[in-house]
C-alpha cells in the first residue's frame, strides 16, 4: 500500500491548554507530514474532517494524537486505513499537570538551561507514533488452504456424548472415540444418579441411556468404540488424527519427550544435545517423527477432550487407620457403587450390610481436608449411597461422618431431603479409626455432633475417595507437538486439565483443544453436561475463527500472524521452546515450522528470536525499534543539565490501562519516561533495550503481569520469560560498564494504578542517582 | 476451500444483563460469528463482579478480565451494547421474538469525553449505590474508572435543578442533554439469554444479626467495596462508626442462606468469599484477628480446598463451627459481641469483635420482579431452563447460585444453546 500520511491532533480535554500546539504541529511539519488540529476531534465535525481527508486526499495512514486508544475506539476506526493513537491525554497532560510541571516563560524558552518536560513528552510521543505507522502494514487474514470443520470428541461418557450432541445440533459433524467397547463411561455404571435439575431433591435413574439413544438419531455423529487417539498432528482447522485400537503399537504413535532421568549417563552427568537426541530416538523407536503426517489420518477442525476420570485407589497403607487394604469391608465409594449397581449391598462374605459408615475426611481430626481429588460431588455421592442402604434394607442405617458437608448452591435441597430420610445419620466428626469387631467393625470418631466420642458398629465402611483425572499420567490427546504430547503445566492443578483463568474457564495452552467434564475438575453429571456444552461452543468458535483467518482468545479477531524470515534463522529453537501455545514444531535441523492457527498472536516468538526474523504486520522489531529511536535524548550539547530519558515497555492488557486510570485520576509521575505498549511482555525483544542504551537513554523498565503459580499473564508465560531475558540483558550491561540496575521489571495488576506513580518515580530517582548513561551523545 | 458445510445461520441473539455471565454469553456467541444485542439496566457493564476487589482463589482483580472482555467488545462489530436498558415486553416463539426495550435517559450523549468538567461544577451529592451507600458522589459521575462505556451519567436527581444547568454549561462538548427522555426500541431476535444475575440478600431482614442497627456490622459486598482501591475508602478497611483500623473482625457465615426463613439454599460463594476477605484484612493488619463462624466450610475441589487450608494455617484466623444466634453492641465502644453455639461442644461462645461482616447470600434478581417473558421459576425465583422448548435460556446466577468460574462455563454453554435455536430456524 502506498502510504499517504495524515497527523491529527486534538486540542480538547485540556491538551490544547497544557501544550504549545504550534510547536507540537512543527513535529510532523518538519517531516513533511500534513497536520491538522481540532478542538473536539472525536466529535462529529472532527471525525468528518478526518473522513474528508481520507476520501478527498487519499490519506490512508493516520496518526491521531488525542486520548487513549482504550476510548473512542469506534470513532477513530477507519476501514482500510492504518491508524495509530498517540495518547496525549491520559499519559501526558492528565498525568503531568502544569501545576507540577510548569510551562516555560518566554525568557526561558531558548536559554539552554530550561526545558519543558511535558512538551518534550508530547513531542516524543507524536514522533513515536509517526515512526510506528511508517513501519507497519494493514493485516491480512491467514487462511488455511483447506479447512475441516469436523469435531473430534475424545471420550464417550456423559460429557463426551453431551458435547457431541450439542455440536451436532448446531450442524457440525462429530466423531466420538471411546476406548471401551461401549459408550456411557461411568454414568452407565451407577445404580442411580444425582439430580440434574430443579428441584434437586431426589435421586434419578441414570440419564445416560436416553442420551445414547438421542445420539443415534443424529447422522452427523460417528461413534468409534474401542478406539483411541494415537496422535493428533497439525493445527486447528486442519488436524490430522491417527486413531488406533487400545493396546496396539503403531508407527504413528506419538513420540514422547525423553524422561528427565534418561537425560543423564550412568555417572549422573547430563548428556549433550546429540547424546540426548540419540537417547530420544532409541526411546521412541518405531515411532515416526511428529512432522510425518499420516496419509491415512482423519481430518478434524477442533477437539473436545472429555476423557474423564478414574477412581482413586488408595495405596495399601495409605489409610491404615481406616483399615483400608486390611479389612475387606472397608471399600471406596467406587467399589460401593459397583456393588450397588449390581444388586443388594452385602459384605465380603455375603451378609446383609445393614449398617454402613461413610467417611468423608481421612484426617484423624488433625486435618479436616477431604480425600484427594474430591469435590462437592463426593459429598453428594455419600448422600446418594447412604440412600441406597435405606433402599435395600428397611432397617438399614447409614452414618456419614464429615468435616464439611459440601452441597453448594441448589444441591442443598438434596442434602435437606436426605436429612429427613429415616435411617440416615449425618454428623461432623473426626474419624479416629476403624477396627475389627467380631463379624463386623467399629468406627470410632471424636468431636461429633452426637457426642464427644462415639463408636458405631458397621458392616461396611465406605471411603469418599476422589476422582482422578486420567490426564494425571496419560496425555490422552497425544499431540504431535514438539513441546510434547499433553497439556502443559497441568501439575498446577494436580493433573486436571483446568484453566488458570477465573474469567476464561475454557482457556488451554493448546489452541483448538478444549477440555470438559471430570478431566477438568471433579464434577457432578449436571456440571459435566453443562461443561460439555461450553466446550462444544469453544470448539465451534475456534473453527469459525480459523475460517475467518483470525485469532481466538484473548486477541480474538486479530488478523495478524507471525511472519518468519527463514533465510536468516539460525535454528536456535528458542521460538519453538518458548511459545506458550506450542505453535511451532522444529525439524531435525531445528528450523521452526509455524502452525499459524495454533498461534495466539502474543509475539513471544518475536521476543525470543535473537536474529529478529519474526514479526507481525502491525507489530514488529522495526516498528517498536523505530519508536525507541524516535525518542529524543537530550545531551549536554542541548542543555547544561539535560533531563534523563527512560523507556518503559508496558503490557497493553493490564499495565497500559492502569496507566490510563492513573491519568484519569490525575495521579502524576515523572515526565522523563516514555511508554511503549507491547502485546505481552513475552514479546519483548532485548534489542529494543540495547537500542535504547545505545541511543544514550539512562534506564529501561518493563511493566507486566504477575507470574508464578497464580499467574495473571494472559499469555501464560510472557512476564516470566521477559524477566529471564532482562536478567541476561543486565549481565550484558555490566560488560559495557553500565549498572545492571538500569534495567528493571515490575509486576503490576490492572488495579495497581495508585501504586504506579511511586513505582515509576522511584525507578527514575534510582537511575538519576546512578548518573547519566556515559554513552549519551556518542 | 471448505470441505464441510456447517456454521453460522441467520438471526440474532439478545442477551439481557451485562454482568460477567451476560458478557461471556455475548462474546462467546459473537465470536462464533453471530450478531448479539446486549442490554444492561445499569449505566455500565460488569455487574456484580465490577464491585469486587479480587476473585478467589487467585486473588486477582476482576477488572483485569473485564478489561479484556471490553476490548473484545470494542473489536467486535457483531456486538451492540445498550446500557440503561430494560426489556419491557417479549412476544413470539423460539427463533422469532419481538422484543420491546425501554431506554432510560443518561442525560449525557456520545459527545462525552470523560473530561470531568461536569462533575467538577456539580454541587449536589448523592449516595453511591455502587458503594452501597457508604459514600457520596457528585450528581454527575463516572460509574467507576474502568467503566464501559466510558461515559458520564447525570443523576435524575439533578435534572430540573440549577446543578443540571451548571453541568450543561460546563461541558465544552455539548455532551449534556437535559432534555433526554425515555425511549423505546424494538428488536427482532431468534433467541434470548437471560443473565439477569443476583442481588445481595437484604441483610436488614435478618433481625437477629443487627445489620442496619449497628454501624459496625457490614455485609460481605460492602467489604469488597471497602477493600477495593477505587472504593469509598480507597482500599483501606476501616470500621464505619469511627474509621478505626479493626483489630478483631468476625465473619458470620450463612447470613440468610441455608435458612428456611430467608434463603433455603446455599449461596455457593460466601464461604470462599469470607476466606478471601480474610486475606484482605490480614494483609492490611498483620496483628488483626479474624473469627469465622460457619456451619460447613464449603470449599469444594482441589483448588478451593488448597486455598482454605492455606488460610487455616494462619495463627490469627479462628474458625468456629457454630451458627451465630445473636449479636449485640456495646454502645460505648461500638464493638459487637457475637453469640454462637459451638456445634460440637454445645457450649455458648461469646466473642467480642470490633467489626462484623455478614456473609450474606445471593438472591436472584428475578425473586422479586418477574421478567416480561414466558419463563418458569423455581420457588426461590431462579429461572428454570426448558431446553426442550428452547429459544430462551437463563445463564449464570439467574439460573442457580454459582461462583464466577461456574457461571462463565454455564454462560458459554448458553451461547451455544442460543445458537442452536437460530440454526433450527
Amino acid at each position: 500500500m502506498d502510504k499517504k500520511y495524515g497527523v491529527y491532533i486534538c486540542t480538547g480535554c485540556g491538551i490544547g491548554d497544557a501544550l504549545d500546539m504550534e510547536a507540537l504541529c512543527e513535529v510532523p511539519d518538519e517531516e513533511g507530514l500534513p497536520v491538522k488540529t481540532h478542538p473536539f476531534l472525536c466529535g462529529k465535525e472532527g471525525v468528518e474532517l478526518i473522513k474528508k481527508d481520507i476520501e478527498e486526499n487519499g490519506i490512508n495512514t493516520l496518526v491521531i494524537a488525542a486520548c487513549s486508544r482504550r476510548v473512542n475506539f469506534d470513532v477513530f476506526k477507519f476501514d482500510g486505513c492504518i491508524v495509530d493513537r498517540v495518547n496525549l491525554r491520559e499519559q501526558v497532560v492528565w498525568s503531568h499537570p502544569r501545576s507540577e510541571f510548569p510551562a516555560l516563560t518566554e525568557e526561558q524558552k531558548d536559554d539552554e538551561e530550561h526545558f519543558d518536560r511535558v512538551q518534550m513528552l508530547a513531542e516524543d510521543y507524536l514522533k513515536m507514533g509517526m515512526a510506528k505507522v511508517e513501519k507497519i502494514d494493514l493485516p491480512e487474514p491467514y487462511k488455511l488452504e483447506t479447512l475441516n470443520k469436523k469435531i473430534l470428541v475424545i471420550g464417550g461418557g456423559i460429557t463426551g456424548i453431551s458435547a457431541a450432541l450439542d455440536a451436532a445440533k448446531t450442524g457440525y459433524e462429530v466423531t466420538i472415540v471411546e476406548k471401551e467397547p461401549a459408550l456411557g463411561g461411568y454414568a452407565a455404571k451407577v445404580r442411580k444418579q444425582l439430580p440434574i435439575q430443579d428441584p434437586y431433591e431426589n435421586l434419578i435413574p441414570p440419564v445416560i441411556g436416553a442420551k445414547i439413544k438421542e445420539l443415534e438419531a443424529y447422522d452427523n455423529i460417528t461413534v468409534k468404540t474401542q478406539t483411541m487417539v494415537a496422535r493428533i498432528a497439525g493445527e486447528p482447522g486442519d488436524f490430522t488424527v491417527t486413531l488406533k485400537k487400545p493396546g496396539e503399537k503403531i508407527e504413528f504413535d506419538v513420540p514422547f519427550p525423553l524422561p528427565e532421568e534418561m537425560k543423564f549417563d550412568e555417572n549422573g552427568k547430563e548428556l549433550d544435545v546429540e547424546g540426548q537426541h540419540k537417547k530420544y530416538l532409541e526411546y521412541n523407536e518405531g515411532k515416526l517423527d511428529i512432522l510425518q503426517i499420516d496419509p491415512n489420518g482423519e481430518k478434524f477442525g477442533a477437539v473436545v477432550l472429555a476423557a474423564g476420570w478414574r477412581p482413586y485407589t488408595p495405596e495399601k497403607d495409605e489409610f491404615a487407620h481406616l483399615g483400608f487394604g486390611e479389612l475387606l469391608d472397608v471399600v471406596t465409594n467406587h467399589q460401593f457403587e459397583e456393588m450397588a449397581a449390581k444388586g443388594k449391598i452385602t459384605t465380603s462374605d455375603g451378609k446383609e450390610a445393614k449398617s454402613v459408615v461413610f467417611i468423608q475426611s481421612p484426617g484423624k481430626g488433625e486435618d479436616d481436608a477431604d480425600f484427594k481429588y474430591c469435590g462437592s460431588v463426593t459429598s453428594m455421592v455419600a448422600l446418594k449411597q447412604a440412600k441406597y442402604v435405606c433402599e435395600d434394607y428397611d432397617d438399614g442405617k447409614a452414618y456419614i461422618f464429615y468435616q464439611h458437608m459440601r452441597t453448594p448452591g441448589l444441591l442443598e435441597n438434596f442434602y435437606k431431603s436426605l436429612q429427613e430420610t429415616e435411617g440416615i445419620f449425618l454428623t461432623k466428626g473426626d474419624v479416629i479409626g476403624v477396627s475389627k469387631n467380631g463379624d463386623g467393625m467399629i468406627v470410632e470418631a471424636d468431636n461429633t455432633l452426637l457426642g464427644e466420642k462415639v463408636k458405631v458398629k458397621a458392616d461396611m465402611v465406605v471411603l469418599a475417595t476422589g476422582m482422578v483425572p486420567v490426564t494425571v499420567d496419560d496425555p490422552v490427546v497425544n499431540l504431535a507437538y514438539r513441546q510434547g504430547p499433553g497439556f502443559r503445566d497441568i501439575d498446577l492443578f494436580e493433573g486436571y486439565c483446568d484453566s488458570n483463568f477465573i474469567c476464561f474457564p475454557y482457556e488451554t495452552q493448546r489452541t483448538g483443544i478444549y477440555a470438559a467434564g471430570a478431566v477438568r475438575r471433579s464434577m457432578t453429571m449436571e456440571e459435566s453436561i453443562e461443561d460439555a456444552t461450553g466446550s462444544a461452543l469453544k470448539a465451534i468458535q475456534c473453527i469459525e475463527s480459523v475460517n475467518r483467518g483470525v485469532s481466538v482468545h484473548p486477541r480474538s479477531g486479530d488478523m495478524t500472524f507471525p511472519d518468519f524470515f527463514m533465510q536468516r534463522c539460525t535454528q536456535c529453537k528458542r521460538c519453538t521452546e518458548e511459545c506458550p501455545f506450542g505453535a511451532l514444531d522444529d525439524d531435525e535441523t531445528g528450523t521452526p515450522k509455524p502452525n499459524m492457527t495454533r498461534c495466539r498472536r502474543c509475539g513471544t516468538c518475536m521476543g525470543a528470536c535473537p536474529e529478529r526474523i519474526i514479526g507481525f504486520a502491525d507489530y514488529n522489531i522495526d516498528s517498536v525499534g523505530s519508536m525507541v529511536k524516535a525518542i529524543g535524548v537530550p545531551s549536554e550539547d542541548d542543555y547544561d543539565e539535560p533531563p534523563f530519558r527512560i523507556v518503559g515497555f508496558v503490557c497493553e492488557n493490564d499495565a497500559y490501562p492502569a496507566l490510563d486510570i492513573a491519568g484519569l485520576n490525575r495521579l502524576s509521575y515523572s515526565a522523563e519516561v516514555r511508554f511503549i505498549p507491547v502485546r505481552c511482555l513475552g514479546s519483548m525483544n532485548v534489542i529494543w533495550i540495547k537500542d535504547a542504551f545505545a541511543q544514550g537513554m539512562d534506564g529501561a523498565f518493563l511493566l507486566g503481569c504477575k507470574h508464578g503459580d497464580d499467574y495473571q499473564c494472559h499469555f501464560v508465560k510472557g512476564s516470566e520469560l521477559a524477566e529471564i531475558r532482562m536478567q541476561k540483558i543486565g549481565e550484558a550491561l555490566v560488560s559495557l560498564a553500565l549498572e545492571e540496575e538500569r534495567v528493571a521489571q515490575f509486576e503490576v495488576a490492572i488495579d495497581d494504578y495508585d501504586k504506579l506513580p511511586k513505582m515509576i518515580n522511584d525507578f527514575v530517582e534510582m537511575v538519576e542517582a546512578l548518573g547519566p548513561n556515559p554513552f549519551k551523545g556518542f | 476451500m471448505t470441505e464441510h458445510k456447517a456454521g453460522p445461520a441467520n438471526g440474532s441473539i439478545l442477551v439481557v444483563g451485562g454482568g460477567i455471565s451476560g458478557l461471556t454469553t455475548t462474546l462467546e456467541a459473537a465470536e462464533v460469528g453471530y450478531e448479539v444485542f446486549l442490554v444492561e439496566k445499569n449505566p455500565y457493564l460488569g455487574g456484580r463482579v465490577a464491585q469486587l476487589n479480587q476473585y478467589f482463589p487467585k486473588l486477582c482483580p476482576p477488572s483485569c478480565g473485564l478489561e479484556i472482555n471490553f476490548r473484545r467488545i470494542k473489536d467486535n462489530p457483531n456486538i451492540k451494547v445498550f446500557t440503561l436498558a430494560e426489556v419491557e415486553e417479549v412476544d413470539g416463539t423460539p427463533g422469532n421474538y419481538d422484543v420491546t426495550i425501554k431506554l432510560s435517559p443518561r442525560y449525557v450523549n456520545e459527545n462525552c469525553t470523560c473530561c470531568g468538567d461536569c462533575e467538577a461544577v456539580c454541587e449536589t451529592e448523592i449516595s453511591s449505590d455502587f458503594n452501597f451507600g457508604m459514600n457520596k458522589i457528585k450528581g454527575a459521575y463516572l460509574p467507576f474508572e474502568m467503566a464501559f462505556p466510558a461515559r458520564y451519567v447525570i443523576s435524575p436527581q439533578i435534572i430540573g435543578t440549577e446543578d443540571g444547568k451548571r453541568c450543561k454549561e460546563a461541558c465544552k462538548y455539548d455532551a449534556v442533554d437535559l432534555d433526554m427522555e425515555v425511549k423505546t426500541m424494538n428488536l427482532k431476535v431468534g433467541a434470548i439469554v437471560w443473565a439477569t444475575g443476583w442481588e445481595p440478600y437484604d441483610a436488614t431482614k435478618i433481625d437477629n444479626l443487627g445489620f442496619g442497627q449497628y454501624p459496625n456490622i457490614i455485609t460481605n459486598m460492602m467489604m469488597e467495596r471497602l477493600a477495593s482501591p477505587n472504593g469509598p475508602t480507597k482500599g483501606k478497611i476501616a470500621r464505619p462508626s469511627d474509621n478505626k483500623e479493626p483489630e478483631t473482625i468476625g465473619f458470620v457465615q450463612c447470613a440468610g442462606s441455608r435458612d428456611e426463613n430467608h434463603l433455603p439454599y446455599c449461596s455457593y460463594i460466601c464461604c470462599m468469599a469470607s476466606l478471601k476477605q480474610t486475606t484482605y484484612i490480614r494483609e492490611q493488619y498483620p496483628d488483626a484477628k479474624v473469627y469465622i463462624f460457619y456451619i460447613d466450610v464449603r470449599a469444594p475441589g482441589q483448588r478451593y480446598e488448597k486455598f482454605y487450608q492455606k488460610i487455616k494455617e494462619d495463627e490469627n484466623v479462628f474458625l468456629i463451627k457454630g451458627k451465630v444466634a445473636e449479636v449485640s453492641e456495646d454502645p460505648g465502644t461500638g464493638n459487637i459481641t457475637v453469640v454462637a453455639e459451638n456445634a460440637v461442644t454445645g457450649e455458648k461462645i461469646k466473642q467480642t469483635v470490633e467489626m462484623v461482616v455478614l456473609a450474606t447470600g445471593m438472591q436472584p434478581t428475578t425473586a422479586s420482579v418477574k421478567l416480561p417473558a414466558d419463563l418458569k421459576y423455581n420457588e426461590d425465583g431462579f429461572i428454570i431452563n426448558d431446553f426442550e422448548k428452547g429459544g430462551m435460556f437463563a445463564a449464570g446466577c439467574a439460573n442457580k447460585p454459582a461462583d464466577v468460574v461456574s457461571s462463565n462455563q454455564n454462560a458459554t454453554g448458553m451461547a451455544l444453546k442460543a445458537i442452536q435455536t437460530l440454526v433450527k430456524r
